[in-house]
């Protein structure tokens, strides 16, 4: 059963939390240690670093959407006084970045992405570009404001093709082919589920109700922008990259692959990073120039993205369309759901994921909180002239989500029933639960949090505020999303997908040092979330340590034995099980050889106070002082000669982490109160719960800072922020002018309350807790907003929801009502 | 390329002189040719308040300075604000509070708030937040950044002295 606890705004952070301790520091609000540095201007992020001799790169990108390249010039560029080097496609001739999966041709259709657009190809073209921002050369200069220049020297040449900006536009008839391996420009096509005879469920249900959505098109939008410096180190034979990128090994792969290095002769290495939510990832093209860029010159190279290739040029997500029905019985049970997903997905599969992530996640995951007994969905990506996509804090959770609270609340109108109530008819409430789609869901809170949160917003008076606005003809409204969120997909998972890359496993490295503190690796990458922290806690617990001697490592290939890095809310669940896991063997081995030295069994010692100690009352005779972490650290280093036979000298272990099944599922209840403003048609948030449920939270505030800075950006998919394209693929935000992004001003205040089903396996009882507000928000405000133009009788599926749309909404109902009322 | 000019810059109370492009961006020069990369550039447009620093006492975009404009004026920078290596009461409060994630906005936010503390020592919840929207944050959804300039303001101007 879930335990209750909450922790009321505004002073959430530092109250000490009553609840999830299972040790000394697990469960605390133990102070980031990342902090000082970053509150005092002494962090080092990418564009901090400085080295002798370093270069400054920009590129060359393409001004047409969709085009035969004919010409790539540099000539002009290369006699620009300052200027060091420009290379095209042609100069470097580098590989592809390919992501794949192992499915077939008709299910899948890989798009190599070349680092550089324009390499001459077989039949002596220069191939075509796919979108505005494509990268067509690397120009190389001692200052950073004489590369801009020179980039405007370059000439380019193309033969304009029809651009595809639209998923209908790409499925029309005859429409231009964004890749002629892709008919019709469908990269992938997969009907994942289809239950038997769920066409007459359908027509027997007694209620059927539909839905239709689309979701704009979003920029993941860290703070900071990518960025990478390479550099060829001669003494240690190895391409030294600096870069951004929430997955360190991966890059590392691909920019072996590309400059056919061995891996061995390439190191990534992470400095601070301001921020990633999914855009870093993945591997982008612009580093492995810079790596290739560098190799060439021997020189160091650094490239910083500006924000207006960030927003066009980078990395995109989240546009999809659904067509979603839901059948119900009269007392509003859903007996069917059939879904069909459309993402649009731009130019390129991205690596490692491809394509296919956000419809495989939709297809996978689309039942969500709720029992479910039948289920189909056919999930496609489609690709088009715009920048690629790369997996965004929630892949198509928020979507899939939204469009099923969507359709529990279409039912409720439909059968004349409560909306919550009807979720409550539904929601999964025993557990283990394996559901039409195959997956298992471990235990969660789903009925408890979505009662709390009810109850809250009751509590509150928010439904008595509701009453007297409309009374008064304002328009108020109170939506919900209730969800789960699979956190901690381990190899099983990510296989299940067909991936021919898979992720899951974390693998951690422990050592002592002869002062008995310790230093743990990570394969994990923290790109704000406080991992230098929250390992730390992990395993200072187990080896009974101040959580001041764990030094945690991570981002540097060369130091951490290997890892996936940090995505899909896996650091906690897996990563902290490895650091766990590692410091239990590492335990293992510091009582092994005290027992040898005081001549007694390990299983009469144990950890404690910065030693190993006898455990009172075992008997046994043990000095009661035992011996403390630096007495051993200095026979395992420095006298040897005292080990047993078989030990080897020093104190160190390797441990890694899977997770065998099919993860573990953190939950949670959104609650949203907003009101309309019908001059403008802006949506004011006047009250926002959230009660999430992920475990055992390791470090409390660090979990409501996820919770609250995901709700910010699940509230900016729902109101704000979408990057267009006109008819020509020219995308709309060229700068944060036009891509909205909400301040403190648009960003409510969130109140959190918790739940805590602990994970059944992992080291601390802990599941993923980064991406579940962005996935809750949407759909609460959304069903928030419907609520409020409840009068109306009009009803919104779409986000962002446009000011313009709620205004329409609600003249129109006015002029009707002052109409039947005259 | 441009002539280059002789500028002096009075950063955090030291006086530097620098021989820059007319062009180049105050932030540059702090960041760059001075080394105090504690200020940060998240956007050159002037919208998200990275690189916010303290211009003769008052928040000023360092990405829309000339480096040049900046002869003779006083330049405070996050730097500043810790200069024996102690974290400031504002400082200390961003870390009580969980006010930040991955960092990269609160050099620019410490600076915004020292603007409006300096400025307005009484400033309301709602004064705070409508001072702070002035700039990005990606990562922590402004709340915890509200609080912790709210608890410094609370701290520093005692409920007596509120007007
Ligand atoms: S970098 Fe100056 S406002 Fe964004
Ligand atoms: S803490 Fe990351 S942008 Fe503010």
């Amino acid at each position: 059963m879930p335990q209750g606890a909450d922790t009321d705004q505004p002073d959430a952070g530092h109250r000490a939390p009553s609840f999830g301790s299972t040790g000394r520091y697990v469960g605390a609000a133990v102070p980031r240690r990342e902090d000082p540095r970053l509150v005092t201007g002494r962090g080092r992020f990418l564009d901090d670093i400085a080295v002798p001799g370093m270069l400054h790169a920009q590129f060359v990108r393409s001004t047409i959407a969709h085009a035969r390249l004919l010409e790539v010039d540099l000539t002009a560029v290369r006699a620009l006084p300052g200027v060091v080097a420009a290379y095209s496609a042609a100069d470097l001739a580098l590989g592809d970045i390919t992501a794949l999966l192992d499915r077939p041709l008709e299910e899948f259709v890989p798009t190599p992405m070349p680092v550089l657009s324009g390499a001459p190809q077989a039949d002596g073209s220069l191939g075509k570009v796919r979108f505005v921002g494509e990268p067509l050369a690397i120009v190389v200069a001692a200052d950073p404001y004489l590369v801009e220049d020179a980039l405007e020297l370059a000439r380019v040449r193309y033969e304009a093709l029809p651009a595809i900006t639209s998923a209908e536009g790409a499925m029309a008839q005859g429409a231009a082919l964004v890749h002629d391996e892709a008919p019709g420009n469908v990269l992938v096509d997969v009907s994942m589920f289809a239950t038997e005879g769920i066409d007459e469920v359908f027509s027997d249900a007694h209620t059927v109700v539909e839905v239709r959505s689309s979701t704009g098109r979003q920029n993941a939008l860290p703070l900071e922008t990518r960025g990478a410096l390479a550099e060829w180190d001669e003494r240690a034979g190895q391409l030294v990259l600096d870069t951004c990128t929430q997955v360190p090994h991966q890059v590392r792969t691909v920019t072996a692959g590309c400059l056919g290095l061995a891996e061995r002769q390439v190191r990534v290495r992470v400095p601070d990073m301001g921020g990633g939510f999914g855009i870093k990832c993945v591997v982008g093209r612009e580093e492995i120039a810079v790596a290739a860029a560098a190799q060439r010159l021997r020189r160091p190279v650094k490239w910083i993205e500006d924000r207006k290739d960030a927003l066009t040029a980078s990395f995109l997500a989240r546009e999809q369309q659904y067509v979603a029905r839901a059948a119900f019985d009269r007392e509003g049970h859903v007996l069917a759901l059939d879904a069909d997903v459309v993402c649009d997905m731009g130019a390129y599969s991205c690596y490692p994921f491809t394509a296919a992530i956000e419809p495989l996640m939709a297809s996978g995951e689309m039942p969500s909180v709720y029992r479910v007994p039948a289920y189909r969905v056919r999930g496609r990506s489609i690709t088009s002239n715009k920048a690629p996509t790369a997996p965004y804090r929630g892949v198509s959770r928020p979507q899939y989500v939204m469009v099923m609270e969507r359709l529990m609340e279409r039912a409720a109108r439909v059968l004349d029933l409560d909306p919550v109530e009807v979720r409550r008819r539904n929601v999964i409430t025993t557990f283990p639960y394996t559901g039409v789609n195959h997956i298992t869901y471990d235990p969660g809170s789903y009925l408890e949090s979505l009662d709390l949160a009810e109850q809250t917003v009751r509590d509150e008076g928010w439904y008595d505020v509701q009453a007297a606005a409309r009374a008064e003809g304002r328009f108020v409204g109170i939506g919900y999303s209730c969800f789960s969120e699979r956190t901690g997909y381990g190899s099983g998972a990510f296989a299940k997908r067909r991936m021919k890359v898979v992720p899951g496993f974390d693998i951690s490295e422990i050592r002592m040092d002869l002062s008995g503190t310790v230093t743990v690796t990570t394969g994990t990458q923290s790109h704000g979330q406080g991992h230098e922290t929250t390992m730390a806690q992990i395993v200072a617990d187990k080896l009974k340590l101040d959580v001041a001697d764990v030094r945690v490592e991570q981002g540097d290939t060369d130091r951490v034995l290997y890892g996936w890095g940090s995505f899909a809310s896996r650091s906690a669940v897996i990563g902290g099980s490895a650091v766990g896991a590692a410091a239990g063997k590492l335990e293992v081995k510091l009582r092994e050889l005290a027992a040898h030295l005081l001549g007694t069994r390990p299983e009469v010692l144990e950890l404690r106070d910065g030693g190993v100690r006898p455990i009172p009352h075992a008997g046994d005779g043990v000095p009661p002082e035992g011996l403390s972490f630096t007495q051993l650290a200095d026979v395992a280093y420095l006298k040897s000669h005292l080990l047993a036979k078989e030990t080897d000298p020093g104190l160190s272990a390797v441990a890694s982490f899977d997770v065998a099944g099919d993860g573990t599922f953190s939950n949670a209840t959104h609650a949203c109160v907003v009101e309309l403003d019908p001059g403008t048609g802006g949506t004011r948030i006047l009250r926002y719960v959230c009660v999430e449920d992920c475990g055992v939270a390791i470090n409390p505030p660090i979990v409501e800072g996820q919770a609250r800075g995901g709700i910010a950006q699940g509230i900016a998919g729902a109101l704000f922020e979408q990057v267009s394209y006109d008819a020509n693929g020219e995308p709309s935000c060229a700068s944060f002018l036009d891509y909205k992004v909400p301040t403190a001003w648009e960003t409510p205040d969130v109140l959190i309350k918790h739940l805590e089903t602990p994970c059944l396996f992992t080291e601390t009882g802990a599941k993923g807790a980064g991406e579940g507000g962005t996935i809750g928000a949407p759909a609460a405000v959304l069903n928030a907003v419907n609520d409020a133009l409840r009068p109306t009788g009009v009803e919104l599926d779409d986000t962002p929801i446009r000011p313009e749309v709620v205004h329409r909404s609600l003249q129109v109902t006015r002029s009707a009502a002052h109409g039947s009322a005259a | 390329m441009s002539e280059r000019q002789l500028v002096t810059l009075t950063v955090n109370g030291v006086e530097h002189e620098l021989l820059v492009e007319p062009r180049r961006t105050l932030v540059d020069a702090l960041r760059h040719d001075l080394r105090l990369t504690g200020t940060h550039v998240g956007c050159e447009h002037g919208v998200c308040g990275a690189c916010t620093v303290l211009v003769d006492g008052l928040p000023a975009r360092a990405c829309l300075m000339f480096a040049v404009q900046a002869e003779g004026r006083e330049i405070s920078t996050v730097e500043s604000l810790s200069p024996d290596g102690r974290l400031n009461d504002l400082q200390q409060s961003f870390v009580d509070h969980h006010g930040l994630q991955c960092g990269f906005c609160t050099p620019g936010m410490l600076m915004l708030a020292e603007g409006l503390l300096a400025e307005r020592p009484a400033a309301g919840r709602e004064e705070i937040r409508e001072v702070v929207a002035a700039n990005l944050c990606r990562c922590t959804g402004y709340q915890s950044i509200v609080d912790a300039v709210e608890a410094c303001a609370r701290a520093r101007c005692p409920q007596e002295e509120r007007s």
